[in-house]
């Protein structure tokens, strides 16, 4: 699942970390402990640690990533949200992360529910199938969309999940998640206001709770 | 050598390295309920121990391994046996650390066990050594430790054997180990690991030169028995895709099968090869104490059989290191532990490297391996402040 190369705009300035893993970061408070599920080469661990004291740990299937963490000096296991989050104890983190992996799951209804088994919350993104270029392309070209979030043709993709914001709004609904906050981005990276979420924002970041 | 062991029992010199008495007031309590001392360890160091004695590292030994981890092996004539992990500008780098490797409790490399004289009777333990275990192995090493003035080791690291070492240290002295990195192991031995321990160790029992242990007074060697044990056990050691890459179905210096019981394929050659050099330098009781003290290996029996409460509170940082080919110890096993590990929310990371080379691809060359243990123990020395005084 190595979709967190996927961004759409890399953030400046904030020591190299993507905007949309920033965007993450916000909803974390100080001094908590958070495992981050496909944590990549650990750029979110590591800030998270040096910026808010945060006690991380992480789960990487590739092993260039895994080496990369390590070498970092995080704690970082090598294996997959579909296997391995079992393996934790209820509620032994105060949030677990997910950061554009959902839809390259296997049964994403289980992982969520795996990460509120296992954090008090659970952070997740994942780029919006109903973004207007989306929508557009498939209209007007009658072809599978590919955007920059979703960069691989439809006969090589690992996305096998897709969902829209919609979508995910109704399976939080069904199945009881709280949404305690929801941040729609648009194809550059910023942060919608007012403009309707399921058109306009190309990912999507939930902070969802147990009822 | 005394003339009462005349030269068939070649396994006297311990090479390099030191040996030192330990246990001579204070006894080291076993497992077993007896107490043993005074006792020798056999050890090897490499590199200095820096000012502050915070860049020790304590490598462990597999089962047949012995304390010359990284040079030549005085008995076999050939490099240590992790020269690929251990060394200058290796990921154990002995510019940088202070290397220890001692010779286990009940080994037969200078370290007390059943060849060495039980001063009680000035012969050979034999059978009368008491049977040890891995905590056992673990408290001497720690008396080695003490005795070298080391209160806490920068790293613990070992495979397979070395490997439930490692997992005993951390257990057993939380607050002395700054990292472990427990390799192809397990926290505990399975029951197939104990059946093919019991065929070697009744291929020992089976063969008359071995008495009943006592076959030094005889000057005899169990060669056969031992030898036997050694092919089933290297087999495990291996992999099914290893052995079809190496040997296939080859014949052995012959155009076509024979029908007959010589050698026929380049395998069996392979085991006996195996199987003849193992004798000339490993003891056949040592053997068998060793295999037990694996097969009695269970770290969640010392914790109410909960594996997570072994660790509880640990703030050692852990590194485990599994390969998929391992059939001995497979990542199931080994991930037991790093799934423990989280329950007890200690600081652990783990990678499973993709080789066909079985469970000795520890002893192996593996790229993979030495990236994830360079950068583990570069992000542990940095914690520890030991990158100032890398050479």
């Amino acid at each position: 699942m190595n979709t967190q190369s996927k961004a759409l705009v890399p953030a400046k300035g904030h020591r190299d970390i993507r905007r949309d893993l920033l965007l993450i970061a916000e909803m974390v408070a100080p001094k908590t402990r958070l495992l981050d599920v496909g944590c990549g080469d650990g750029a979110l661990l590591e800030y998270l640690a040096s910026e808010k004291d945060v006690d991380g740990r992480g789960i990487e299937i590739r092993q260039a990533g895994v080496n990369a963490c390590v070498a970092r000096g995080l704690s970082v296991i090598q294996g997959d949200a579909d296997n391995d989050l079992p393996d934790y104890p209820d509620a032994a983190f105060d949030y677990v992360v997910l950061s554009l992996t959902l839809q390259a799951t296997h049964n994403p209804r289980k992982v969520l529910h795996e990460m509120l088994r296992i954090g008090h919350r659970a952070i997740v993104s994942f780029p919006n199938f109903a973004y207007w270029r989306v929508r557009m392309q498939l209209l007007l070209s009658g072809k599978m969309p590919m955007t920059a979030a979703l960069d691989d043709p439809w006969y090589q993709t690992q996305n096998i999940h897709l969902c829209t914001i919609a979508d995910f709004d109704d399976l939080c609904a069904k199945d009881g998640f709280v949404v305690e906050q929801r941040i729609a981005v648009d194809g550059h990276g910023k942060r919608l206001t007012n403009a309707p979420a399921n058109w306009f924002g190309a990912q999507a970041v939930y902070l969802l709770r147990r009822r | 050598m005394s003339a009462a062991h005349p030269p068939i029992h070649s396994l006297d010199p311990i090479g390099p390295g030191h040996r030192v008495t330990l246990g001579e007031t204070l006894p080291l309590k076993l497992d077993c309920g007896l107490d043993l001392g005074p006792f020798q360890i056999a050890y090897t160091t490499y590199g200095k121990l820096n000012a502050d004695r915070s860049n020790a590292v304590l490598v462990c030994h597999a089962l047949t391994g012995d304390q010359h981890v990284a040079n030549m092996n005085p008995i076999t004539g050939k490099p240590g046996w992790w020269v690929t992990m251990v060394g200058p500008g290796k990921v154990i780098d002995t510019d940088r650390f202070f290397v220890i490797c001692s010779n286990v409790l009940g080994g037969c490399m200078g370290s007390s066990g059943p060849k060495e004289i039980d001063p009680s009777t000035g012969k050979p333990y034999g059978l009368g050594f008491p049977v040890i275990t891995i905590r056992d192995m673990v408290n001497a090493q720690a008396m080695l430790i003490d005795h070298l003035g080391i209160q806490q080791l920068f790293c613990v690291i070992g495979g397979s054997m070395g490997g439930m070492q490692v997992l005993q240290w951390a257990a057993s002295y939380p607050e002395r180990v700054f990292a472990a990195v427990p390799i192809a192991c397990a926290a505990k031995h399975s029951a197939q690991n104990i059946a093919f321990h019991e065929v070697g160790r009744q291929a020992i029992y089976a063969d008359p030169e071995w008495s009943k242990g006592g076959y030094f007074d005889l000057n005899t060697i169990p060669r056969a028995g031992l030898a036997v044990a050694r092919m089933a056990a290297h087999i495990t050691y291996l992999s099914e895709a290893a052995l079809h890459r190496k040997f296939g179905r080859n014949l052995q210096n012959r155009e076509r099968i024979t029908y007959g019981f010589e050698t026929e394929f380049q395998v069996e050659s392979y085991l006996l090869h195996q199987g003849s050099t193992f004798v000339e330098r490993f003891d056949a009781n040592s053997y068998l104490y060793i295999t037990r003290a694996m097969d009695y290996f269970d770290l969640a029996s010392q914790a109410g059989g909960v594996l997570a409460n072994v660790f509880q509170g640990s703030k050692t940082r852990f590194c485990g290191v599994s390969f998929t080919s391992d059939w001995l110890f497979p990542t199931s096993e080994n991930k037991d532990i790093v799934r423990a590990l989280n329950a007890a929310a200690a600081n652990v990371s783990f990678v499973e490297i993709n080789t066909d080379k079985g469970h000795d691809a520890f002893l192996l060359d593996e790229p993979e391996m030495f990236s994830t243990l360079q950068g583990f123990i570069d992000g542990c020395a940095e914690q520890r402040g030991l990158n100032g005084s890398r050479a």
